[in-house]
């Protein structure tokens, strides 16, 4: 009798047959623990990072610099998208109202949409593209040229200097640049609809003024200063751990972005629950 | 002259360090006292880098001891110590590429000492002075200037905080022969004037006769022979000898 039928005849597989039952559950099982240990690493940075944002020493000069770069810098491609988004957003609510005879509804739903939804959801994904990854490439490239390990040998912590001026500058701009893309986004549904839909001007203006209520606004400028500190945290993160060169660094980038769209479309859905039951 | 009568500023005593399977340093054994320039030598890929970043706690050995100044550098206060009485002057320069020259090389005091933005750039200039770079370079982006002039800019920025204690890794990489043996006089020149102990890694072995007081042999993760910069060419150690000789036949294997 073989080794192998000896084991099989007493109940216990072979090594062969126990790596075939078992390979599926192992791949998970490791899937699992990567997953559970990234989100601890991101909880870990996060929360460095997070205390270094929220307690001196914080470099001023650095913040400013950032908030051009992360706020002044991206006005263009969120004014793009919202007066794109606006005016497609007028068309499709006018052919889906015009099935219920709603069409007067346009402007309310094009402000409310706007405001809540697509105006920070919308500015948080380019900016996703925009920022996060370039923010992981500049924080990739300094990692891998030994200007991060510079820093911590001049007793500046990355943290502190690098990291915590590029999350300050997301919370405090992504606000102001969903602010201004509410303002283009209605912008864009008002000239759909006055110069394609035949809608009175000034009798649009004064429906989507008399409808919006600062809680629409003020839910849409939270949610914005929550995408700005995941932006800017992924794109940190995903810098802060790049290696290998070129390749290393592009993949940080590629990483930040699909990290930070992801949190950015999950935290929406949270935050939306949360203000529907709080009633803002 | 090397005054042999002080003790240790800079001390590692068998420090291990692997990369998961592969294991780099294997308990190495170095000191260097204040005045002495120590040159450690050694192939590719045999740790070289990894000592002094483990020294300066940029990486965490798994085993082993540092002693700065003869006290364990053991948590984060001490380390802290450490690296603000030690410059490192970077293989690569590690220059900040967004910012300008003076700013680079005044960082420690702007972002440390928190000194006043004029004061720190009247000291940067004075420090380009130094390393012979020209008032008029201070306001240029690393990008903007040669690899030499880079190098120069890191001695400057390693130097500005008058550190007891300097880091080189490869400090003549990638620079031509007569940039290279300025740089060589510019770092001795500068580890004189500080009475700094300074630690050089390098290749070149122009550069270790020229900024060595001691040498030290880095093989297999340990320091098999040390000696003074004049007893190379009479080590009787093979591994020297092949090394001085630039020979691919010998104990050292080449890292291809």
């Amino acid at each position: 009798m073989t080794a192998s039928s000896q084991t099989t005849a007493s109940g216990s597989a072979s090594p062969a047959e126990d790596n075939f039952i078992l390979r599926p559950f192992r791949l998970i099982g490791r899937t699992v623990l990567a997953g559970f240990r990234e989100i601890g690493r991101i909880a870990t940075f996060s929360s460095r990072v997070v205390l270094a944002c929220v307690t001196p020493a914080i470099y001023l000069r650095e913040v400013l610099r950032q908030c051009l770069k992360v706020g002044y810098f991206s006005l263009p491609v969120v004014g793009l998208t919202a007066v794109f988004i606006g005016a497609a957003l007028a068309l499709n609510i006018y052919t889906g109202g015009s099935r219920f005879n709603a069409e007067q509804f346009v402007p309310n739903i094009v402000v409310l949409g706007i405001t809540r939804e697509l105006g920070p959801v919308l500015a948080g994904l380019m900016l996703a593209g925009r920022v996060s990854a370039g923010i992981a490439a500049e924080i990739g490239a300094m990692r891998v040229t030994e200007q991060i390990d510079a820093l911590l040998t001049l007793s500046a912590k990355p943290e502190r200097y690098l990291y915590a001026p590029r999350v300050i500058a997301g919370i405090l701009t992504l606000p102001l640049l969903v602010l201004v893309a509410d303002i283009i986004g209605v912008l864009g549904g008002y000239l759909v609809a006055v110069s394609a839909l035949e809608f009175n001007g000034s009798l649009y203006l004064r429906n989507t003024w008399n409808f919006v209520t600062s809680s629409d606004i003020w839910s849409g400028l939270i949610k914005a200063a929550v995408f700005g500190g995941i932006i800017a945290l992924m794109g940190c993160y995903q810098g802060d751990r790049s290696k290998g060169g070129a390749g290393g660094v592009g993949r940080a980038a590629t990483l930040a972005v699909v990290g930070a769209a992801v949190l950015i479309l999950a935290s929406n859905y949270i935050l939306t629950a949360i203000f529907v039951r709080i009633g803002l | 002259m090397i005054d042999f009568a002080h003790k240790p500023i800079l001390e590692l005593r068998n420090v291990h360090k692997a990369f998961g399977a592969k294991q780099v340093l294997r308990g190495v054994d170095l000191s260097v006292a204040p005045g002495q320039s120590l040159v450690i030598i050694g192939g590719s890929g045999t740790g070289k880098s990894v000592t002094i970043k483990s020294a300066l706690g940029l990486m965490t050995p798994e085993r082993g001891e540092i002693l700065f100044d003869g006290k364990l550098v053991s948590d984060a206060r001490q380390l802290e110590a450490l690296r603000r009485r030690t410059g490192m002057l970077f293989q690569g320069g590690a220059l900040f590429d967004s910012l300008t020259v003076w700013e680079n090389v005044a960082f420690a005091l702007l972002y440390r000492d928190h000194i006043s933005r004029a004061e720190a750039k009247k000291r940067a200039i004075e420090n380009l002075a130094k390393v012979r770079l020209p008032a008029s370079a201070a306001d240029l982006r690393p990008a903007e200037l040669s690899g030499g002039m880079q190098k120069r800019v890191a001695l400057a920025r390693a130097i500005i905080a008058q550190p007891d204690l300097i880091f080189f890794d490869e400090p003549t990489t990638g620079l031509d022969p007569i940039t290279a043996d300025a740089v060589n006089n510019l770092i001795v020149e500068q580890v004189k004037a500080l009475g700094a102990a300074a630690v050089s890694i390098t290749h070149d072995m122009a550069s270790v006769r020229k900024i060595a007081d001691e040498v030290a042999l880095l093989h297999e993760g340990r320091i098999i022979w040390r000696g003074p910069v004049s007893a190379l060419d009479a080590s009787g150690s093979p591994h020297i000898d092949q090394f001085v000789n630039g020979r691919a036949e010998g104990p050292i294997q080449p890292a291809i």
